[in-house]
């Protein structure tokens, strides 16, 4: 006496995928419980030991802040001088791995099973991802590092267009200028989204085709078996959680300073706690609207607000900056790119130690600790695409999109310096003085319109950390729940409210920087995890119907 | 009076929601109307099932055996959303009208502060349904 209805518009039906036979049932660990009038649903213990240990931590960072800062400091350090060869090789791999699976047959198994249909349009998927992924970093680099590389870093020993005393050598600005943004462009480019599609496909693959839960622990389950319940498991995800906390808080500490120089420099408003604090409330305030309207309702709406605020701006430099010489330096500075690559990726015989350890070693462990919630989240919303759309779209499309930002930021940015030496806003904050917070600032204020742009820019500053903050609740909420995406909505608001209180104590209390350093070493424990990751995807993949 | 009995249910937790399952396959039964069991979650694997396939089935098992078990009629109707956790109340007024359901049975909790500023889910569905709603407590 029972039939059964389908309803229209949903993923119906998925088609063959190759569930994995695990004896486990996602959400078998967890505590369900009321607090009062709020419930819960966590999983038993990776929530209480990575709330509890995050406490601890953000209060031995406070107490001891003399003694712990420099500890975590000289761990990154160490971390990224004498282990940047396996940072850089590992990048390498995981980008021949992306490549690998563009190329091979494995790149037509569909996430989410054969008939899957996918979850977002181009743009919504796309807006979040990258929003997500790295606009932030877009902001506040844009600018900072092609004038950097070209004036002191000398990749790959590239001379600096300056002398000692700080005159230009012309002759040498087509090289530096050129490796510049070839540099710039290697630390956002196809390196960073390679990290991040390693980890989404991993999650993406063992959650939608193979029923495990949607945490970081079931990438292992090829390698550990049925362990992965265990505490193998629990350390990763405790893990997972610790670096995107840390990773957010300290973010959201640095990003309100960052925004605080920002309306200083143009509206006055004094660089103080107080106003630090504010930001910090207010982007908490946004980030909670928005996660408890949801994926749908909150972070990919305000995602593709931002996308369409950062296109405007992007439009507005490239018609109001030299726009001819951007246009010719988009295909040279790919060109540049497509040439400099390999040079810049050779993890051994180098000896330009600042740029390989100080930037790519350190960019590429901040990817790789940042990779468990970027990768989580693309993971959650790339249900239906084939692996070879997934790959191009993960790897190929940001790629493009951050040569064209780089270019005209950047691009602009140097030309400002090389055409008014020391007049121009850039130079005095990049190259006589080291203030990156007020780079983009500086390139704005040489421009028409300054005060409405840089106003923009404020905003979008602002907007991308609450596109982060809220993806990265959402993300620590479901690991925290034991890969339950359904978990009780309170839990989300208290995780980006946890967010929100961290940041502002590090920020009265000192210790961003050594907390955000040690989010930073997670890099290298997670490297590890990513490489196991590749073998995962690898065996996984080929039992996957194509 | 009515034409089909709508009663939205937690795999999860069906036994916690037993005393609506028993008034609304009543109600049905009283008026030989069919009932549709509907359930939202995510097409990320759950508590419940590991695939979208897995959870459709598992909701038409447990519609058959209510059939089974009350002498009605039963369908089960399962919602795929982003957020399951906050597009519950929208998934199933979407559902109700989909189903062309007119009385809605279904599950709740006793009232306390808290849904001043955060309602309940039956609340919400009872302020917004075009629809008889009874709510169970």
């Amino acid at each position: 006496m029972s039939d059964s209805t389908s309803t229209p518009g949903i993923p119906d039906p998925e088609g063959a995928a190759n569930v994995i036979d695990t004896d486990y049932e996602i959400g078998q660990d967890n505590i369900e419980a009321s607090v009062g009038p709020f419930n819960l649903d966590i999983h038993n213990p990776v929530f209480v030991i990575s709330g509890l240990s995050i406490v601890a931590f953000v209060f031995l960072t406070l107490a001891f802040q003399t003694e712990v800062g420099p500890i975590f400091d000289a761990l990154r350090k160490w971390l990224t001088s004498n282990l940047d060869w396996f940072f850089i090789l590992s990048g390498n791999i995981f980008v021949l791995v992306c490549f690998a699976l563009i190329l091979t047959p494995l790149g037509n198994v569909r996430i989410g099973g054969k008939e899957a249909e996918p979850d977002y349009s181009y743009f919504g998927w796309f807006a979040m991802l990258f929003a997500a992924g790295m606009g932030i970093g877009l902001m506040f680099f844009g600018v900072l590092e092609p004038v950097y590389h070209m004036a002191f870093s000398e990749p790959i020993g590239i001379a600096s267009p300056y002398d000692a005393d700080g005159n230009l050598i012309p002759e040498n600005v087509a090289a530096a200028k050129a490796m510049g943004m070839a540099a710039t462009i290697f630390h956002w480019g196809l390196h960073p989204w390679a990290i991040y599609a390693v980890v989404a496909l991993a999650l993406a693959l063992f959650s939608f085709n193979k029923g495990l839960p949607l945490t970081m622990r079931s990438v292992f389950y090829p390698i550990f078996g049925e362990r992965t319940w265990g505490w193998p498991g629990h350390i990763v995800d405790i893990l997972a959680v610790f670096a995107t906390l840390f990773g957010l808080a300290t973010s959201l500490g640095f990003g309100a300073q960052q925004a605080n120089a920002g309306l200083e420099f143009v509206f006055g408003i004094p660089v103080s706690n107080t106003a630090q604090i504010i930001l910090i409330l207010g982007i908490t305030a946004v980030a909670l609207v928005s996660v408890m309207r949801g994926l749908d309702g909150g972070v990919k709406v305000l995602s593709e607000i931002n996308m369409a605020i950062a296109a405007l701006l992007l439009v507005f430099v490239i018609l109001a900056g030299p726009t001819a010489t951007l246009v010719s330096d988009f295909v040279s500075n790919l060109a540049a790119y497509g040439r400099e690559v390999i040079p810049l990726s050779m993890p051994f015989g180098r000896e330009d130690d600042g740029f390989r350890q100080g930037w790519t070693a350190f960019y590429w462990a901040w990817w790789i600790s940042w990779s468990p919630f970027v990768g989580m989240f693309i993971a959650r919303v790339s249900r239906g695409r084939t692996v070879r759309e997934f790959v191009i779209c993960v790897l190929i499309i940001p790629t493009f999109v951050s040569v064209i930002w780089m270019t005209a930021f950047g691009g602009t940015a140097i030309e400002q310096v090389i055409a008014n030496g020391s007049d121009s806003q850039v130079h005095q904050y990049v190259i006589a003085s080291y203030s990156p917070e007020l780079s983009l600032f500086g390139m704005l204020a040489d421009l028409p319109l300054a005060s409405i742009t840089s106003f923009i820019a404020i905003v979008l500053v602002i907007v991308f950390f609450v596109t982060s903050s809220d993806s990265g609740s959402l993300v620590i909420d479901t690991i925290t729940a034991g890969g339950k995406v359904d978990a009780p909505v309170s839990q989300r608001v208290f995780w980006c409210t946890f967010e929100g209180l961290v940041a502002i104590a590090l920020l009265l209390g000192g210790g961003l920087g050594a907390l955000q350093a040690m989010a930073v070493s997670t890099g290298f424990p997670f490297t590890i995890v990513l490489l196991l990751a590749c073998y995962a995807i690898f065996k996984g993949l080929r039992d996957e119907p194509r | 009076m009515f034409n089909k009995v709508f009663i939205p249910i937690d795999l999860q937790h069906a036994e916690k929601l037993e005393k609506a399952i028993s008034v609304g396959t009543q109600l049905a039964k009283s008026g030989n109307l069919p009932v549709v069991f509907a359930a939202v979650t995510s097409a990320a694997p759950g508590a419940v099932a590991h695939t979208p396939d897995e959870f459709r089935s598992k909701l038409n098992s447990f519609a058959t055996q209510q059939a089974e078990q009350h002498g009605v009629i039963t369908s089960g109707h399962a919602v795929f959303v982003h957020d399951p956790s906050v597009e519950l109340e929208s998934a199933l007024l979407n559902a109700i009208r989909e189903t062309k359901s007119d009385l809605v049975v279904m599950a709740t909790h006793i009232p306390h502060l808290s849904d001043h500023v955060w309602p309940s889910n039956g609340g919400r569905i009872a302020s917004h349904a075009d629809v008889s709603v009874f709510l169970v407590r």
